[in-house]
């Protein structure tokens, strides 16, 4: 699997970190999503699609 | 056993519904209805990114067409809802206006003549949104409203021509327009009848910190003021008469003095309609029938209220929880609220509720750093907590606050 953030589409809502701690983080200065762990582990899979489900500026895409 | 679900309303809420439903295994016949003809496109940027022209409108689309066929759903565009029949569990729609097949604008079954189609389901979700409130005067040229994607984009043609802009409504959307307006050089005025932008959502110690913000970048406001009526030649816009006599020009006028529940259809089915759309905390208003996104309005067992959100986070969550309840989850929908505004340098993140009688307290930094956090407490519970460009971490941190119901804050 693997994970991208469109930077520019994000508005750091911090939602995909509180679905996937970890493979996100926020960027200190102002909130825009980073990618920790762009090929995460296939047991973080649902937690993966609930972020890109759950994000409000539908900035993720997962593939594989 | 569900074999067919329609939702109405082809936006956030409705395709998150769609989506869920699919995600969640539900493999029947599935319809989605939308009034726009445009697909599924989303709407915080239209008062962002589009007026301003950062981006194309084309990048406004939620899903593309790949995503789209894979939802494996009958998607009728250009097609409104026009009557329910509770009972007998139909839809009435009116005729399709527009589509990508033109050989189905026909309506296939139902009244010939009429126009009108009837479609059976036996699972509905309701997604229809809410519709611009207007103030008499609407039809003149130069008068707009931002709600929809031809909206933004007439509005941002009409900003084009370098206009002098009166901006009716200081809310959200009345203040990113103002933002957007002066971020293109724009003479702007703000007009609202309450004393500071914003102060009828998050309370005077805010409102005046926005207002302060909108007077530093060269909008004029002119709070405390309620507009009588337009001042027009041949049907274009001159100008804005205010309550105290004073008639502001104006080239192009923005009303965007709030939105009413879409829900004028649903006038002759029965369900419980108040300031929405009423349902219980599964969001369910009637057996198989739900409503999501900005039309609902539901108790939310977490803040003991009833309530009704206009925020796209919302949309998103309502809607997938309303496909698990109609798949029979039968849980209640207790979200802790999101909501964000951009206008200029700042992001706005508000998580909870607002109420007007909640006390305030400064919890992160500093307003004077224009980085700061601010909690609501109502009967010595947090209940909301807004953000001033605050920092994530810390934004989270307090978020957790609300979702706790944690006590009141004051001497900490
Ligand atoms: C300009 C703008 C900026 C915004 N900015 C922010 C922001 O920064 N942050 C934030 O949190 N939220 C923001 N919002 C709010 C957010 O966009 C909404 O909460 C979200 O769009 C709600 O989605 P929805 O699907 O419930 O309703 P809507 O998006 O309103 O969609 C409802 C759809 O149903 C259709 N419809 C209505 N009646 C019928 C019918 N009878 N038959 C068929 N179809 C029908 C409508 O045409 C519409 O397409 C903004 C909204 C606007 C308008
Ligand atoms: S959920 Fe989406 S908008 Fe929110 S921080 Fe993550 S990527 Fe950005």
């Amino acid at each position: 699997m693997k994970v991208f953030v469109d930077q520019d589409r994000c508005v750091a809502s911090g939602q995909c970190v509180f679905a996937a701690d970890g493979v996100f983080d926020q960027r200190d200065e102002d909130g825009i999503a980073v990618v920790l762990d762009d090929s995460p582990p296939d047991d973080r899979r649902a937690e993966v699609q609930d972020a890109a489900a759950g994000c409000p500026a539908v900035a993720i895409t997962v593939e594989g | 056993m569900l074999r067919h679900v329609v939702v109405v309303g082809a936006s956030a809420a409705g395709l998150s519904a769609a989506e869920s439903l699919r995600s969640k295994g539900y493999d029947g016949k599935l319809t989605l209805i939308g009034e726009e003809p445009h697909p599924p496109y989303d709407r915080p940027p239209l008062t962002k990114q589009v007026l301003s022209g950062v981006w194309e409108p084309e990048r406004v689309v939620l899903r593309d067409q790949t995503a789209i066929s894979k939802l494996d759903a009958d998607v009728r565009l250009g097609q409104t809802a026009v009557g329910l029949d509770v009972s007998q569990r139909t839809l009435r729609l009116g005729p399709r206006t527009a589509g990508p097949d033109p050989a189905r604008r026909e309506p296939q079954s139902g009244q010939a003549g009429t126009g009108v189609e009837q479609l059976a389901f036996d699972g509905l979700v309701i997604a229809t949104g809410v519709r611009a409130r207007r103030l008499p005067g609407s039809e003149l040229a130069g008068v707009h409203t931002v709600r929809t994607l031809d909206d933004a984009l007439a509005l941002r043609s009409a900003l084009l021509s370098g206009p002098r802009v009166v901006v009716v409504g200081a809310g959200f959307l009345g203040t990113e327009v103002a933002a957007a307006a002066r971020g293109l050089g724009l003479d702007v005025t703000l007009v609202d009848p309450g004393p500071a932008p914003l102060q009828r959502q998050f309370g005077v110690r805010v409102a005046d910190l926005v207002a302060q913000t909108h007077s530093d970048h060269g909008v004029r406001l002119r709070m405390n003021s309620g507009v009588t009526r337009f001042v027009s030649t041949e049907g274009r816009v001159t100008g804005v008469e205010l309550t105290d006599r004073t008639v502001l020009a104006a080239d192009v006028v923005v009303v965007a003095i709030g939105a009413v529940p879409a829900t004028e259809w649903l006038a002759d089915s029965r369900l419980p309609i108040g300031d929405g759309l009423e349902c219980d905390a599964t969001c369910r208003a009637a057996p198989g029938i739900y409503a999501a996104g900005d039309v609902a309005s539901w108790y939310n067992p977490r803040f003991d209220r009833r309530m009704r959100v206009e925020h796209r986070l919302n949309a998103t969550e309502q809607g997938s929880a309303v496909a698990a309840n109609l798949l029979g989850a039968d849980q209640p929908f207790a979200p802790v609220p999101y909501f964000w505004s951009d206008q200029y340098d700042v992001r706005l993140q508000a998580y909870g509720i607002f109420p007007r009688d909640a006390t305030t307290t400064v919890v992160h930094g500093d307003p004077s750093d224009r980085r700061f956090a601010v909690a609501y407490v109502e009967n010595g519970t947090v209940v909301g907590v807004l953000g001033w460009n605050c920092p994530p971490r810390d934004l989270r941190a307090l978020r957790q606050l609300v979702a706790d119901r944690a006590p009141d804050l004051v001497g900490r």
